[in-house]
């Protein structure tokens, strides 16, 4: 198997497995999903360690075209820093995997668990192995969404869905800002390609976006890495389980952030402002993390608080801009995230065997711990930074760097006594996590009375780890110094330094300022011992300035009190004013670009105004005006001058050599106001009595809409005029016209683009149409009518009320004779128009006619059958399935489309040749054919289903009456 | 001929507006159609406007002397889509005038 395979293999794997997982959900068995999760790690580890030979000799890359005219391709690129965070994130996760095997409880939906780790172990690979910033930036909010899940994974528990939310906002921000920033970075760079971005290091750091870049891409590092001022979240993230805490927030995604600016170092690093700003976060979080560290109550918010400082430390030595400063960094992220996992881990050991984090309840655990108390002693001694363990010689680096001063300003000069104070601070929350716990009187009053060793396997990931912390911190050139080193020259190339990783540098300055931490730490913790004791969770002074406070109001601010304020200001929620807001919009959209470009219009030319026409559309606008003008007291007539309106548009269309258009408007036509007069029934009664006292706002109002409707109208009239004046430029016309009958095989060109060219359109088109029909479909079997739409129509009860005074007569005699001889009639016509609806699909392709025409006549033909004998009459003699039109109609319209596939050609092409008939003669019979029938088809089957669905609804109201009735007889 | 066409499309689509921007839900649907017809009209006439064109294929027409089929192809799935969406919005007006018990177009009456 070849590098880039097991590349993409290496991305893909966790997230399969996390998939496999969730499949998992329904078994409960804690052990199968870890199993898998485990093999799953321990794949990516292996595969991992046999890309090693190749990532020494360069970078491998694997690329897949994703969308290539945006840039963005699916590259990955694993180079030294990329195969050291590799191993990190797959060995540290195959630990965690191990650990959380014993921790989780068989309460827990433990699949859930390991589904979520697993497609975060597949993005933070994402992460650090994309090749292309933007897919870097999708990996990176996909650790944001997996942190989220998994902090909030005891969801029922408050603080972890706050903790939860918290961190989202905090990282979402910052991931927001950071897809800015890359966009932006990317643009300077002229590619998204990372080797691209890193080569064009001197041309971003000149460009005078450079400076915006950084902010945005550092908010989004110093988010994710927890630095200050946005290191709140971290804490708040400790609600999560502890596997979760050791994984996500020490050794991984919190790494997330220093890692792009390493990443970015080539880049980026080397100005003034990055120096400043990096450099003030860095230092600022160092020392405040860790003096917050000294007075945590809480195990877990005590290591939250000093993973802040040492993520404060990488960033500190990432601000100095020195390779050997750089260097010291990768180190440091390394050595951390082993000690500090390792002493989570412990952690979550002391709280499952004694139930409490509490160092208030804690004490002398020694003697019932004694395995797990070791390892933490040894894990802390690497925290605080004592010799013989790996955090003592990165630790003595980052003395060395912040001794060298490399500019002159305030920040350099302050940097040793900072570092040096930051380093007691270390010594001294270090010492007090191991004493208070582990030494002093035996516990009393613990939620777990008889804590014990954990599970053998439990403790296995800690030994391991603080293995490594001993093997580093003794051997280092000869344990990480290899993979170190290729790690380094992957990101400094040719300016890689001359660095020792040796133990012993002899008596100098970081040594004198080592010993000056350890012994001001110690002294430090004893002069704080009885005061930590007993005090409250937090530092003085700073204890009631909590950061989760602030951010839940600013929230509140922002989202709701903001917000609500803005909608009461902007946002409506009647109609009238955004309709009226729209139709404005859309008329200054008309006039201002045509005012600004200085458009006069044409003077019009009555010479040629044909009379008749003219005369057809006098009648016309009479008819649109006076259908706006009774809407609203008389629906009936507005129906009819509607109807008028849409004739002339008919004839218009007739008139101007569009015979498919005509016939396709008249037959709407049809169905429309069938429908609109079923709808009737249910609309409320209104006569021009009830409000004849209008309003003086009213009044106001209305003539404002006149105004607007009168300025829209002459604005399309002249709008309309000025474009139809215009010489019509050929664009695509008689590319259709050319080919319509040579490969469409039709001499109507209108139904060839419709079914052949742009089949594919009307595919979609018949779509909607079917969705609209099942739509009301569905919202009329909810329907219920308004209590005074239930009653009987006026007409029928005049009528039932003449039948009950004839006694020759029997009640509804009269409603079924009405209309009599034209009933028959349309009882009649049913065949007539069938055959018409099959005429006009025939000649479709050639004349005037096709699928939509022939549907709408066919549903047509069936509609006159309800008209005729009612719904029930019609029923009983016809059974009309709309639905298998409709299905039908689909699906032999997708079938033709892929009938083409089938022969090798493009979805929907079409075939075409004419036959000879017997009787009929000459027919053309494409393949256009079949699918205008399935448009035939869909087109029956929906106008029917909507049409029968609102006719139904009069039964349905008989039924309820009904229903009604036998109630009120039997009370 | 234009002119006429012209004139029509703006009264339609005036008479539209107008209806659209009233509180009664029945107007709003007829001025939605009134307005489709104004838009159609206008699709259809923005490919030049030609009376007594030859619409079909046939032997010995000029190609150039033919109505244009794209704005026609347009305009007919308009129509269609066009009474579909006038169904729908039928079906809505009643399902809320059932559930609310007023036809006004905010599913309440407007305070006095």
């Amino acid at each position: 198997m070849t590098g880039e395979t097991l590349l993409a293999l290496l991305v893909c794997l966790p997230f399969l497995g996390s998939l496999a997982a969730a499949a998992l959900l329904r078994t409960n068995s804690r052990v199968l999903a870890a199993r898998m999760s485990g093999v799953v790690a321990l794949a990516g580890l292996v595969m991992t360690a046999f890309l090693y030979p190749a990532v020494k000799r360069g970078p491998v890359r694997f690329e897949v075209e994703w969308l290539p005219q945006l840039g963005l391709d699916f590259t990955l690129r694993m180079d030294g820093l990329a195969w050291l965070f590799t191993m990190l994130i797959t060995g540290i996760g195959l630990l965690v995997v191990v650990y959380a095997r014993y921790y989780m409880s068989e309460e827990d939906p433990v699949p859930r668990f390991f589904s979520f780790l697993l497609a975060f172990m597949g993005s933070m690979l994402g992460i650090v192995l994309s090749g292309n910033i933007i897919l870097l930036s999708v990996f990176w909010e996909l650790t944001s969404i997996f942190s989220f899940l998994l902090i909030s994974y005891w969801h029922h528990n408050a603080a972890a869905r706050d903790g939860a939310r918290m961190a989202l906002t905090v990282t979402g921000i910052g991931g927001f800002c950071l897809l800015a920033g890359l966009l932006i970075l990317g643009h300077i760079a002229g590619s998204y390609d990372l080797d691209a971005v890193l080569a064009a290091g001197d041309r971003i750091r000149a460009h005078p976006l450079y400076l915006t870049a950084l902010v945005l891409i550092l908010i989004g590092a110093l988010t994710k890495s927890a630095q200050v001022p946005f290191h709140f979240w971290l804490p708040n993230a400790m609600a999560a389980p502890t596997p979760v805490s050791a994984y996500l927030h020490s050794a991984t995604m919190v790494k997330a952030g220093v890692f792009l600016l390493v990443r970015l170092w080539p880049a980026l690093s080397g100005t003034y402002e990055w120096f400043m700003l990096v450099g003030i976060a860095g230092i600022s979080t160092l020392l405040l993390g860790a003096y917050f560290a000294m007075f945590q109550q809480d195990l877990k918010g005590l290591l939250a608080y000093s993973t802040i400082s040492h993520l404060g430390l990488i960033t500190t030595l990432l601000s100095l801009g020195s390779p050997v400063a750089a260097v010291a960094a990768i180190f440091h992220m390394m050595n951390h995230a082993t000690f500090k996992c390792s002493l989570f881990m412990a952690a979550g050991i002391i709280d499952h065997e004694t139930g409490t984090r509490d160092m208030r309840r804690l004490s002398g655990l020694l003697r019932y711990l004694p395995a797990t108390g070791i390892l933490a002693m040894v894990a802390s001694a690497a925290m605080a930074g004592v010799p013989l363990l790996n955090g003592f010689i990165s630790k003595e680096m980052f003395f060395a760097e912040a001794v060298e001063t490399h500019a002159d300003s305030f920040l350099d000069r302050i940097l040793p006594y900072v570092a040096t104070l930051a380093g007691a601070f270390s010594v001294a929350y270090s010492l007090r996590f191991i004493h208070v716990v582990f030494f002093g009187p035996p516990p009393v009053d613990l939620p777990k009375p008889e804590p014990h060793e954990p599970p053998r396997w439990m403790r296995f990931p800690v030994e391991f780890l603080v293995l490594a912390c001993l093997v580093v911190g003794i051997i280092p050139g000869m344990s990480i110094g290899p993979f170190l080193h290729t790690a380094v020259v992957s990101v400094l190339g040719d300016r890689t330094p001359e660095y020792s990783l040796a133990v012993w540098h002899g008596i100098n300055t970081p040594l004198i300022m080592s010993t000056i931490a350890l012994v001001g730490g110690i002294a430090l913790y004893a002069v704080l011992k009885d005061y930590l004791a007993r005090c409250d969770d937090g530092p003085p002074l700073f204890r009631h300035l909590r950061g989760q406070r602030i951010f839940e109001r600013v929230l509140v601010t922002v989202s709701w009190k903001w917000a609500r304020w803005l909608e009461s200001r902007l946002g409506t929620r009647n109609l009238q004013p955004q309709l009226r807001l729209v139709a404005t919009a859309g008329l200054l959209a008309g006039v201002v670009p045509l005012y600004i470009s200085g458009f006069s219009p044409r003077p019009p030319a009555f010479g040629e105004v044909d009379p008749v026409f003219a005369a057809i559309w006098l009648v016309g606008s009479v008819c649109a005006v006076g259908a706006a003008y009774q809407a609203k007291y008389h629906r009936l007539a507005a129906l009819v001058l509607l109807g008028g309106a849409g004739i002339s548009t008919c004839i218009t269309f007739v008139w101007l050599s569009a015979p498919d258009l005509a016939i396709t408007q008249l037959l709407v036509e049809i169905v429309t106001t069938v429908l609109i007069l079923l709808g009737l029934r249910w609309l409320p009664k209104r006569s021009e009595k009830v409000d004849n006292s209008v309003a003086l706002a009213a009044r106001g109002r209305r003539f404002r809409d006149f105004l607007l409707a009168v300025g829209c109208g002459i604005g399309m009239f002249v709008f309309a005029y000025a474009i139809m004046k215009q010489p019509v430029p050929d664009a695509i016309a008689s590319y259709f016209l050319e080919r319509a009958y040579s490969e469409g095989g039709g001499r109507n060109v209108v139904n060839v683009i419709l079914v052949d060219f742009r089949g594919f359109d009307t595919m979609g088109e018949i779509c909607v149409l079917g969705i609209v029909a099942l739509t009301v479909f569905a919202l009329l079997r909810r329907f219920r009518p308004a209590p005074d739409s239930i009653e009987k129509p006026e007409q029928q009860l005049i009528q039932n009320a003449f039948d009950a005074e004839r006694p020759e007569r029997s009640a509804g005699d009269t409603v079924r004779d009405y209309l009599l001889v034209p009933s028959v009639i349309m009882q009649w016509m049913f065949p007539v128009v069938i055959t018409f609806a099959v005429y006009i699909f025939m000649r479709g392709h050639d004349l005037p006619g096709g699928g939509f025409a022939a549907g709408i006549t066919m549903a047509i033909a069936f509609l006159l059958q309800y008209l005729a004998g009612g719904v029930r009459w019609a029923e009983d003699r016809l059974r009309v399935l709309p639905l298998r039109w409709m299905g039908t109609g689909l699906l032999l319209a997708v079938a033709t489309g892929v009938g083409a596939w089938l022969l090798g050609y493009p979805f929907l092409t079409s075939h075409a040749r004419y036959v000879d008939l017997p009787l009929i003669g000459k027919a053309p019979v494409a393949s256009a054919l079949l699918f205008d029938l399935g448009v035939f088809s869909l087109v029956v089957g929906a106008t029917v289903l909507i049409l029968i669905a609102l006719a139904h609804q009069s039964i349905r109201t008989h039924r309820v009456r009904a229903i009604e009735a036998s109630k009120a007889e039997e009370a | 001929m234009e002119f006429v066409l012209a004139l029509a499309i703006g009264i339609m689509t005036g008479s539209g507006v107008w209806l659209i921007l009233r509180p009664r839900t029945y107007q709003v649907i007829i001025g939605l159609s009134l307005m489709s017809y104004a838009v159609n009209l206008f699709i259809f006439g923005v490919g030049g406007v030609k009376s007594n064109a030859a619409p079909l294929l046939g032997e010995g027409v000029d190609i150039a002397a033919l109505a244009d089929p794209v704005p026609q192809s347009l305009v007919l799935t308009a129509i269609v889509i066009g009474f579909a969406t006038t169904a729908l919005f039928l079906v809505v007006l009643l399902a809320a005038r059932g559930l609310t018990g007023t036809d006004h177009v905010d599913g309440r009456e407007q305070p006095k």
